[in-house]
């Protein structure tokens, strides 16, 4: 529990950070038609502020209140601001010879006035800055890796000293990692090399459950879209594409690029076929989490924008036991994606450390 | 699409945080926590074979119990049953020494009864005899108290002697 209250204090501490900020220019738009599509985007993609909560005040302005993040370009040199310089994208920041303007989550680099310029496709063809910045899914992703090293290093500490019937926490973690052992890694892997692989599959299986859930909390500071950000899955499948074949076998390779047992043409044509399954399977991988859960918060999103788009209260009769029944999916899906990519990368890695022996 | 753009910034953070990730919890939580649990699941095993050994053992305690628990019990019948038999055998053997012993002092007794009356007869006879002769003195006396009849009986035995 103290590790609970020690979160409460951090969030509370990133809250100190909260802008608030007013638009006027909103003042005329609030009448303009409801886009749930603009929304959704808004929802799921990566953002350079933290966005807390969005209210209208007294006069009609539309307030929000943020937490900006750090900023971090590299375009002929590092420049490192915090992001509320932007505004909410409605000024420019000038750094040396250059203007930058925040635009739908993305920064560009502009002209003295800010002019975004599309090609016919309604693309944006202003040139980017390289963007390391620490965006609303990077913030995200440290308070996740806080969280998890907070449940497993204090759920260690109990395991101190002679053998003992787990209590607590413990007792709560202990299943879920027999189960990554037992029933994912030495399923999958022979049981004399699965040990070496243990870390990396865990911390998989619990990093992609927690931001699973994390992103489905729908308020700050949850709801980022983290396992569904293809750069996220991209990293987490090029791991144990790595993982895979650094540790592959003479067989396995053998099995790969000169299939034992089959006639010469055949082997060529295999060789061709499983080369290109080399890349496949990391890319399904990749793939699979993003679009679940991509897919979940677009379907949750949805179900609320019907009220906005109808314009009718009444429709939350319909739209909130409706979410309600997909956020109980979600939950599943939270749950059953970490453990399809973390089955699948001890599956691959299970081929590539087989012994010759079969 | 946006959606399908990796964007460098966010897989270069991704990366490096989970990296450190795998590191921090393969150090302070994986290691300490699958060690434990293996070396807890390791004293369960063994305890459970212990005890399954020792039950083992206490099984083979109780069949040797009831094996020299049999084993007692037949001696003790055996003894029982020899004790029997030899107080039989004194018995009979005490009887048949008695037997042999009454039999022999009955004939003993019988010997000397029977001398005892052989020689009761006797002392009987020498008795009668010697009554005999009294009475047969005191009948002389009165009869030869004439001289008559001494007469005749000299006479008598005189004519009975033969002087050849």
């Amino acid at each position: 529990m103290q590790l609970i209250k020690k979160l409460l204090a951090l969030i509370a501490a990133l809250a100190l950070t909260i802008s608030v900020h007013a638009t006027d220019q909103h003042q005329e738009s609030t009448d303009a038609e409801f886009d749930p599509m603009e929304m959704i985007m808004h929802h799921i993609a990566d953002a350079h502020e933290w966005h807390v909560i969005s209210y209208t005040n007294k006069q009609g302005q539309e307030q929000h209140i943020t937490i900006p993040l750090p900023v971090i370009l590299i375009d002929d040199g590092l420049h490192i601001f915090m992001s509320s310089a932007f505004h909410h994208g409605e000024t420019l920041v000038r750094k040396g010879e250059k203007y930058y303007k925040l635009y739908h989550g993305k920064i560009y680099v502009t002209d003295a006035e800010g002019t975004i310029e599309y090609d016919d496709h309604h693309e944006v063809i202003n040139a980017q800055p390289i963007d390391f910045s620490i965006t609303r899914n990077v913030a995200s992703m440290w308070l996740s890796i806080l969280l998890i090293i907070g449940l497993f290093t204090s759920a260690a500490k109990r395991y101190r000293g002679p053998p003992a019937v787990p209590k607590g926490l413990q007792s709560f973690l202990e299943p879920l990692i027999l189960f990554v052992r037992d029933d994912i890694a030495y399923a999958q892997i022979d049981r004399h090399k699965a040990d070496r692989f243990l870390p990396f599959l865990l911390t998989l299986f619990f990093f992609i459950w927690i931001n699973n859930l994390i992103g489905l909390v729908p308020f700050f500071p949850g709801g980022s879209n983290l396992t569904g950000n293809i750069s996220l899955t991209m990293v987490l499948a090029l791991i144990t594409f790595f993982v895979t074949n650094f540790s592959g076998t003479k067989s396995y390779w053998g099995h790969i690029f000169w299939m034992p047992g089959v006639p010469v043409p055949i082997r060529l044509l295999l060789s061709v076929i499983e080369f290109i399954g080399l890349f496949t399977k990391p890319f399904a991988l990749m793939i699979r989490l993003l679009a679940n859960i991509t897919a979940g918060h677009i379907i949750i999103l949805s179900l609320f924008s019907l009220i906005f788009v109808m314009k009718s209260a009444y429709i939350g009769f319909v739209s909130v036991p409706m979410a309600l029944m997909m956020f109980m999916l979600e939950l599943l899906v939270a749950v059953l994606q970490a453990y399809i990519f973390t089955l699948l990368s001890a599956l691959f890695i299970g081929m590539a450390v087989e012994s010759e022996e079969h | 699409m946006g959606l399908l753009t990796p964007d460098p910034g966010l897989v270069f953070w991704s990366a490096i945080t989970f990296g450190i990730l795998v590191f921090i919890l393969r150090r302070y939580a994986w290691k300490p926590i699958l060690q434990a649990v293996k070396s807890r699941e390791e004293t369960i095993e063994y305890a459970l074979a212990a005890a399954e050994q020792a039950r083992v053992e206490v099984e083979d305690l109780n069949a040797t119990k009831v094996q020299i628990m049999n084993e007692a019990k037949e001696e003790r019948d055996k003894l029982i049953k020899d004790a029997r038999e030899l107080k039989k055998s004194m018995l009979d053997d005490a009887k048949s020494k008695a037997q042999q012993e009454a039999d022999k002092i009955i004939a003993s007794a019988r010997l000397q009864i029977e001398r005892e009356k052989n020689e009761a007869i006797l002392q009987l006879k020498e008795k009668v005899a010697e009554f005999s002769v009294d009475i047969a003195g005191k009948l002389l006396e009165e009869e030869l108290q004439t001289s008559d009849k001494q007469k005749a009986i000299i006479d008598k035995y005189l004519q009975e002697v033969n002087f050849n």
